[in-house]
């Protein structure tokens, strides 16, 4: 198929970046977008130009590296699927793609696709943890958890960090992965104990960092590949409200 | 070097690890934090080294490519981790996963560092649930298990196929949390490209900032490398893309020895290539032969599809060969046997070059639903990539490169031949011999940052104490720092026509034609001059665009694989010179007559440490010999 | 514990509270002005002349314009701030197919509504708080004649019949999303009462849309 790439290129943080027209014959239909872009690059640097930069690694929907906002959505049309999982498929012979990185004044791009999301880093360092040395703990089985709790925190602790949320939200909000964060530990009486300290400091940190708040859009779940629901938020809400309300 | 000392300590197996910790020296709590340590790698042997040393209170400089800790490849690993728990009632135990870990590796691994390992598994488990993992558990809300290939009980903790992703998330929380505490500073996308000796001890390290192209210098009084694998050396592998042996390969030329670098894990359950634009080819858990059956039509040839092809026209040929373990053989085994099938005429798939893994029985045995439990999200994968959905059409799968049991030499204490340098997780080589078990790499790792190296390291550095802060201005730095430089330099400056990728897809082809799944001495022998052949063409036709100042991937990989082309060699010449077959490595000249691997334990039981001796000299070989003092030695056998 | 206001969270908790609170008030608003529906205009004056006198309905009169106050101020505050957190935007949009236009445009809904509610406060509130009001006598009983204030304004101007429909209407679409929002953020939410929360969201915002909207409507048509 051949298909017509309007790709945004920046050179580096300082810079103004633009969109490039791109147009890309013989791709083919079994490629997955990411290889598509490979070939693009290879395309590009034998002829002499820049390759567009874009994170990625595992490619397989895991390491929540790769992340790009492909025609109005982030991670493509297709529900539940990262980046790296996008199929070309999905797009018709002679489709023009828009390609932007993730817009948030929290994730500054750095370059082309590539944009900052270590205020996720700093948000999980804020509070994100159970406070356990190595070597502190009793015998797995010595704090029997129902199979229910177990499951929740499976499904909240698959997020990967991608940001997609983020770059979904109107406002540009961390909720999802905040709260993701917060119900997976929550569900684990250990996890208990710092529940209202980690809730106060997570929600502290993400405010300073830039995010924006929550308007309940649902936006955020409607992209997350891994199915996160905004049922984790309400969650969130009554930790923190819970918690700050003792204060 | 002459010598290596493996340093096991003497005494019953069981005794060994608890003898050794007692004699190993500590370092006061007031002196850890006028130590540096640099770990290298954020996966779980980095992570949970860093966020145990930080704990301990020594002053933790860690390192990652990725642009967060949470990315690095462990997250990838799906099936599990492996503990001596017997949680099952199954008459398990740490000298039954100690056994089935010796007897995997095909007798090619150390018996006191594999003792150890099984020894630390339960710890590990305890500590990533405490950390709040959220391993699978059963109605009465204790954790379930699950059995996993090479094996014959269930020891195998998990959570769904995302055990390595949930694993990494709680090693990371921790490691965050010594972040904030500041006992560890994280320096992200960065790129280690040269180790820095001083006075023949590792002393710091010279990385990349990916962002700005500034060459940094970071010293400290240790360096642990975290790096993880090779296995991308075949270009197509399971392997996230930008994994590398970069890092290990500095080492190497620094002075510490590559230990077995050919015992590369071919993984047999991998979803097959299925054309020539892939880079990369996305695992299926072997936890899926616990209910997946494998097979391949009796008929050559046969263009049916799978559900039409009745039962008795299948040849369940794992359940047919090994009947006493039967889909859950090890990987090796199980990846071998689908070659012999495909190569036969009787591979499915477009290519030929797949066989089916059938979860029909398990469906109408269990329920949709439990199956849907148990590997929902790999059968979600699948469906996405070749878009058949499992529940209603077998899978079709291949081997792909996949784990490499090789790596840096260490000892027992986890230290290379360079002293200072530690290497840990699987950029070690010590645990799995010839054959790595599925769901012991998280366990190894884990056990390695956890609970091993913060012991062991700290019998190095209680000579250090007196040892001031390293200078970075010293003439080792300048020289270190120089080299790198001259080396981007000279990449960015070839300015030929071909790519990076290209040359990679190129060197990745020989490595998989003649140092894969099968060697013979010809094929070996012809690939040491196809890649030095390969390599020459590289370094005078690579085409790298930007430039050193700025965000330039082209550049990074350029570096990795120009670092392949060189390690490329080392595997070879190890496959060359281990004339016997044994678990991984399989030597055509050397097999049963029923095409098995034969081991040759009078010439080979010895691990091979290979020794840089300069550029376009040929490495020095070092052999350790390995002592099976408390196992018979014995052919490995699943029939 | 006041210090919960500094954050994001507490910022929507306002809105949500205050959201609580309006619409509870809509429902009692909602009751007393389908009065106008009953008979002759008794039923009516008598619920207003309740509504005008009872103590407690005094009380809650301030109370009611805190709330309008608080939730639109804070409403004009989260919505700039939020703003900022994107300074480059999307060159390309495409629906997602969950999120709703209404939870979108909250802002913009609220903004017409509040627009609608100056002119719906000038021409009933106001008169009949301040203005010169007709009176009428029930069992010996005087009162003012809301009900002719009412009558008079949807039987003269049929634009003004229409411009409450309108009204009515914008309110609904806000509630729509405003009402389950308002669960969500004091954290009253879960998997199983997502569902539950968004059907009783339509059927309140469909309640007071219709209900609002059948006013001037009768008038209109039977008048």
């Amino acid at each position: 198929m051949n298909i017509t790439l309007k790709i945004w290129r920046q050179k580096n943080a300082k810079s103004k970046g633009r969109f490039e027209t791109y147009k890309l014959n013989n791709v083919a239909t079994d490629m997955s977008f990411l290889e598509m872009l490979d070939y693009l690059n290879e395309t590009l640097i034998t002829q002499g130009q820049e390759p567009v930069a874009f994170e990625h690694d595992c490619r397989e929907g895991i390491c929540g590296s790769c992340g790009i906002y492909i025609n109005g959505r982030p991670h493509g049309n297709e529900r539940r699927t990262t980046t790296c999982e996008l199929r070309m498929t999905q797009f018709e012979d002679g489709c023009t793609i828009t390609v932007e990185p993730w817009r948030a004044a929290a994730f500054p791009v750095i370059k082309d696709l590539v944009v900052d999301r270590s205020a996720f880093d700093k948000i999980i360092a804020a509070g994100g943890y159970i406070s356990t040395n190595a070597g502190a703990a009793q015998d797995a089985n010595a704090i029997p958890v129902s199979k229910h709790n177990a499951d929740l925190a499976f499904d909240t602790a698959s997020c990967i960090g991608c940001g997609a949320c983020v770059a979904a939200c109107k406002n540009a909000s961390a909720m999802l992965f905040v709260a993701a964060k917060i119900a997976h530990l929550a569900q684990f009486p250990q996890g208990r104990i710092e529940a209202a300290e980690r809730a106060k400091k997570m929600i502290a940190k993400m405010d300073e960092l830039g995010f924006g708040g929550c308007t309940n859009t649902r936006a955020c779940e409607a992209e997350c590949p891994k199915g996160i629901s905004i049922s984790t938020i309400a969650k969130l809400n009554r930790e923190f409200i819970s918690a700050k309300i003792k204060d | 070097m002459n010598t290596l000392d493996a340093k096991i300590p003497e005494g019953p197996l069981a005794d060994k690890w608890a003898n050794h910790k007692a004699k190993l020296r500590l370092v006061n709590p007031a002196n850890r934090k006028k130590i540096d340590i640099i770990v290298v790698g954020t996966g779980l042997a980095g992570s949970s080294a860093a966020s145990t040393l930080g704990e301990l209170g020594y002053n933790v400089k860690v390192f990652c490519y990725q642009d967060s800790p949470r990315r690095a490849h462990s997250v990838a690993a799906q099936g599990g981790i492996n503990a001596a728990k017997n949680y099952k009632n199954d008459n398990d135990s740490v000298y039954r996963l100690f056994y089935d870990m010796i007897k995997g590796g095909d007798f090619r691994a150390r018996e006191a560092n594999v003792y150890r390992a099984a020894e630390v598994s339960n710890l590990v488990i305890d500590h990533y649930t405490a950390l709040g993992v959220p391993f699978a558990r059963d109605y009465g809300g204790l954790i379930d298990n699950r059995s996993f290939g090479g094996v014959q009980v269930s020891r195998t903790f998990y959570a769904k196929g995302q055990t390595g992703q949930q694993c990494q998330i709680g090693a990371y929380s921790a490691l965050s949390r010594q972040i904030n505490n500041g006992t560890v500073t994280m320096y992200s996308r960065r790129e280690m490209i040269d180790l820095v000796v001083v006075d023949g001890k590792a002393r710091g390290i010279i990385a990349r900032n990916l962002i700005t192209g500034e060459i940094e210098r970071h010293s400290a009084h240790a360096v642990v490398l975290a790096t993880g694998g090779y296995g991308t050396i075949y270009y197509l592998s399971t392997l996230a893309l930008n994994s590398n042996g970069s890092a290990a390969w500095k080492a190497y030329k620094k002075g510490a020895c590559f230990a077995n670098p050919s015992f590369v894990q071919i993984h047999p359950t991998s979803i097959p290539v299925l054309n020539d634009h892939q880079c990369k080819l996305t695992l299926m858990s072997e936890s899926l032969r616990n209910d997946g059956r494998v097979w391949v039509p009796k008929q050559k040839g046969d263009t049916r599809k799978p559900t039409d092809i009745p039962e008795d026209e299948r040849d369940y040929y794992l359940e047919r060969r090994y009947p006493a373990f039967g889909n859950l053989v090890p990987r090796d085994v199980a990846s071998r046997a689908a070659k012999e099938r495909c190569d036969a005429g009787f591979g499915v798939g477009p290519t030929g070059l797949s066989v089916y893994l059938d979860f029909r029985d398990a469906i109408n045995k269990k329920g949709r639903k439990t199956i849907e439990e148990n590997y929902g999200n790999l059968f979600e994968m699948y469906e996405k990539i070749i878009g058949e959905s499992p529940y209603e059409t077998p899978m079709r799968i291949y081997p792909a490169g996949h784990y490499t049991m090789g790596g840096l030499w260490v000892d027992y204490n986890l230290m290379t031949t360079l002293p200072g340098l530690f290497a840990i997780g699987e950029a070690n080589f010590s645990d799995h011999g010839a054959n790595r078990l599925g769901a012991s790499s998280l366990m190894q790792t884990s056990g390695d940052g956890y609970f091993i190296l913060p012991y062991t390291i700290s019998d190095y550095l209680a000579d250090e104490i007196k040892t001031p802060k390293i200078q970075t201005n010293t003439p080792e730095f300048d020289e270190a720092e120089k080299a790198a430089q001259e080396r981007i330099n000279k990449l960015l400056s070839i300015k030929g026509t071909e790519t990076a990728t290209s040359f990679h897809k190129r060197l990745g082809k020989i490595m998989w034609d003649y140092c894969g799944m099968v060697r013979n001495e010809e094929g070996l022998k012809k690939a040491l001059g196809l890649i030095d052949k390969l390599r020459d063409e590289f370094w005078k036709n690579l085409r790298v665009p930007g430039t050193g100042e700025e965000l330039n991937q082209e550049l990074e990989k350029a570096g990795r694989v120009a670092d392949f082309m060189e390690l490329a060699k080392l595997l070879v010449y190890d496959a060359l010179n281990r004339k016997e077959s044994c678990g991984a490595h399989f030597r055509e000249e050397s097999q049963t007559d029923n095409g098995e691997t034969k081991r040759d334990d009078a010439n080979f039981a010895y691990v091979a440490a290979w020794e840089f001796k300069g550029e376009g000299t040929e490495p020095q070989l070092h052999k350790e010999s390995l002592t099976f003092d408390f196992v018979k030695l014995q052919q490995r056998s699943y029939k | 514990m006041i210090e919960i206001f500094n954050s994001s969270i507490g910022k929507k908790l306002i809105m949500s509270i205050s959201g609580l609170f309006l619409m509870a008030f809509l429902l009692v608003h909602l009751g007393v002005n389908l009065m106008l529906l009953v008979g002759d205009g008794e039923a009516f004056n008598r619920a207003a002349h309740f509504m005008g006198t009872n103590p407690a309905i005094k009380i809650m009169e301030p109370l009611l314009a805190f709330g309008f106050i608080f939730h639109i101020i804070y409403g004009t505050y989260i919505t700039l701030k939020n703003r900022q957190t994107r300074p480059v935007g999307y060159a390309k949009w495409s629906s997602n197919g969950v999120t709703s236009w209404s939870s979108r445009n909250m802002y913009i809904l609220g903004g017409t509504v509040f627009i609608f509610l100056i002119i719906h406060i000038a021409n009933f509130f106001w008169k009949m708080k301040f203005g010169e009001m007709p009176t009428i006598t029930y069992n010996g009983e005087v009162m003012d004649d809301a009900y002719s204030l009412v009558a008079g304004l949807f039987t003269q101007y049929w634009w003004y019949d229409l411009l409450y429909v309108a009204g009515a209407i914008l309110l609904g679409l806000h509630l729509s999303h405003g009402f389950w929002s308002a669960f969500q953020t004091v954290g009253w939410n879960g998997t199983q009462w997502i569902k539950r929360l968004e059907i009783a969201a339509y059927i309140y915002a469909i309640l007071i849309a219709v209900g609002f909207s059948i006013i001037p409507l009768y008038f209109l048509i039977f008048k």
